[in-house]
């Protein structure tokens, strides 16, 4: 009875202790170290288990990413070493190559700002997986993110000749050799992962990217038409009403969410609420700085 | 089998049994329900390859752990509690008791691993919802364990046939480690030279090879399997396992147990 007593009450001190040390170390357990940095000795050490080992370090990788994100950012210095020690336990674990090359070719604070070390790991992948035409598409977005056009067309044309290959990748091949780093580009790009991804979320970011990319457009076309407006009449649009009068618009034109885009004195183009549209570049309001975590609205 | 060599297996599986050897079925259980559910929230698209890792690991680890520790205390056990005598006075041969221990450790080990399979493919159902014709490729893994069993099981009984419990289990635990390099060994020998390249030569023929019974890996990519390697692997097991049951067979019968 006693000894019960006093198993519980220790057990009980000892985990509020725990939590009291965790709060006077914080950070502690996330500390930036790897034990074993070696990825052969590892895979030795693993005694042919290296496939387990290989979703252990790769799940290390996605919290420590994870973790440095939601902490605002920072130099990820040990993002690079864990998706390297990953792919070399198991080179085909390809979501570790997919999300991996993507965590390191993101400019920070989003990401390493590493395209470098992006390019090598799925260069990596490709060796050892020269069947997967995912991996070539994603390659040559790293590619086309980097502005390096030709070998971003590169990557996509040596995909196309993949075996099942997905059909559009020749059209990006040819895209991208003609209209790198236009619009156009992006909206094909992300229509390609709105249709192939499975994963929900991966899906509804690609749904806002291609969002943000219709106000180019739709701000591209309209100041094109307000341009027209002046050069026509021989002064400056004050309203979208003025360009229906003489037949440029059919009313006010309407983003992505439903709001009217507005028309400033100097004849600029730009969105209502950019809190609303995340990842828009052009057509933000005069004055407006965008968030460097911009974030998904859930209320639309 | 011979009904004596029966008697003995089924004792000897009984008493592993009575030994509460099977509750490491609810350690295994806890940990791939635990897996199943966990790795989904904390990582990416993974989820049915942690439950193959992780699943064929524990199942090979568990047992392994269970073929040297049951394994070397097979003989011994027999002889500190002097039961031995009782069936050796009996119209029992000696190379009929150490079979029938190897018999009755391995279909300890067989009904073990069948449980765990059913938990794998449970929690495999679990996370992918459906099973598919390259899910039944664990099952080729699952046999590969199996196999990787009885030569360690073959191990720990020939130990225990000459040694202490406690030097056998670190001699067969040496030779699991080292058999998982087994490959690598041979890889040393082919460029190695002189008397080097004869010793280990040797010594990689001489401890088992477990690297071409991994294909854990292989099976949780989907990948196929060899029907050479298995036929291979299957004909490499039983040469080697009824070697080392031979060598514990000729050591057990000159032993004195005065």
């Amino acid at each position: 009875m006693v000894a019960g007593a006093v198993f519980l009450c220790c057990a009980i001190s000892s985990v509020l202790f725990l939590r009291e040390l965790d709060q006077v170390r914080k950070g502690a357990t996330l500390q930036e170290f790897l034990y074993i940095s070696s990825p052969k000795l590892l895979k030795h050490l693993s005694l042919g288990y290296e496939g387990l080992l290989a979703d252990v370090y790769w799940t290390r990788a996605v919290q420590y990413y994870g973790g440095m994100h939601h902490a605002g950012g920072g130099n990820y210095q040990l993002l690079w070493p864990l998706l390297n020690i990953t792919t070399q336990l198991d080179p085909h674990l390809i979501p570790a190559y997919q999300y991996g090359a993507t965590f390191l070719s993101a400019q920070p604070p989003a990401g390493a700002g590493l395209p470098e070390k992006a390019i090598q790991l799925m260069e990596y992948g490709i060796k050892h997986n020269p069947d997967d035409w995912h991996l070539y598409y994603d390659l040559g977005y790293i590619y086309n993110d980097v502005k390096d056009y030709p070998r971003a067309a590169d990557a996509f044309e040596r995909g196309s000749h993949v075996p099942n290959a997905h059909p559009f990748l020749k059209l990006l091949a040819a895209n991208m050799a003609q209209h790198g780093g236009e619009l156009q580009t992006a909206q094909m790009l992300w229509t390609s992962v709105y249709e192939t991804t499975n994963d929900k979320y991966i899906r509804e970011n690609a749904l806002w990217h291609l969002r943000a990319v219709k106000v180019g457009l739709d701000v591209t076309e309209i100041e094109k038409l307000v341009a027209i407006y002046r050069k026509q009449t021989g002064h400056r649009a004050q309203s979208f009403a003025d360009l229906a009068r003489i037949g440029l618009l059919q009313g006010v034109p309407l983003d992505p969410v439903g709001n009217e885009y507005q028309l400033d004195a100097d004849g600029n183009v730009f969105i209502l609420d950019p809190e609303h549209l995340p990842f828009v570049e052009k057509g933000l309001p005069p004055g407006y700085v965008p968030s460097s975590f911009p974030k998904i609205p859930h209320d639309r | 089998m011979n009904r004596r060599i029966f008697y003995i297996a089924a004792n000897t599986f009984r008493e592993a049994v009575r030994d509460r050897v099977l509750y490491n079925l609810i350690a295994f259980a806890l940990l791939l329900s635990g897996a199943a559910v966990l790795v989904g929230q904390i990582s990416i698209e993974i989820e049915r390859l942690v439950v193959i890792n992780l699943g064929l690991t524990a199942v090979s680890l568990f047992g392994v752990v269970i073929a040297i520790f049951i394994g070397i205390a097979l003989v011994s056990k027999e002889i500190d509690k002097r039961t031995l005598y009782t069936v050796l006075s009996r119209p029992v041969r000696r190379w009929e008791f150490i079979a029938g221990k190897f018999f009755g450790l391995s279909g300890t080990l067989v009904v073990n691993t069948f449980f765990m399979a059913l938990g794998v493919f449970g929690a495999l159902l679990y996370v992918a919802h459906s099973l598919h014709v390259p899910d039944l490729r664990v099952l080729v893994a699952l046999y590969f364990i199996v196999l990787q069993f009885v030569i360690i099981t073959a191990l720990a009984l020939f130990f225990s046939s000459f040694s202490s419990p406690l030097l056998s289990a670190v001699f067969t635990f040496s030779l699991f480690v080292i058999g998982t390099f087994a490959e690598d060994l041979r890889g040393f020998a082919a460029i190695a030279h002189g008397l080097t390249r004869w010793l280990a030569t040797a010594a990689a023929y001489l401890v088992p090879n477990f690297s071409a019974l991994n294909v854990i890996n292989q099976v949780a990519h989907g990948e196929a399997v060899g029907r050479q390697l298995v036929i291979y692997n299957t004909a490499y097991t039983l040469a080697y396992t009824v070697t080392v049951v031979a060598g514990a067979t000729l050591i057990f019968e000159r032993r004195s147990l005065k």
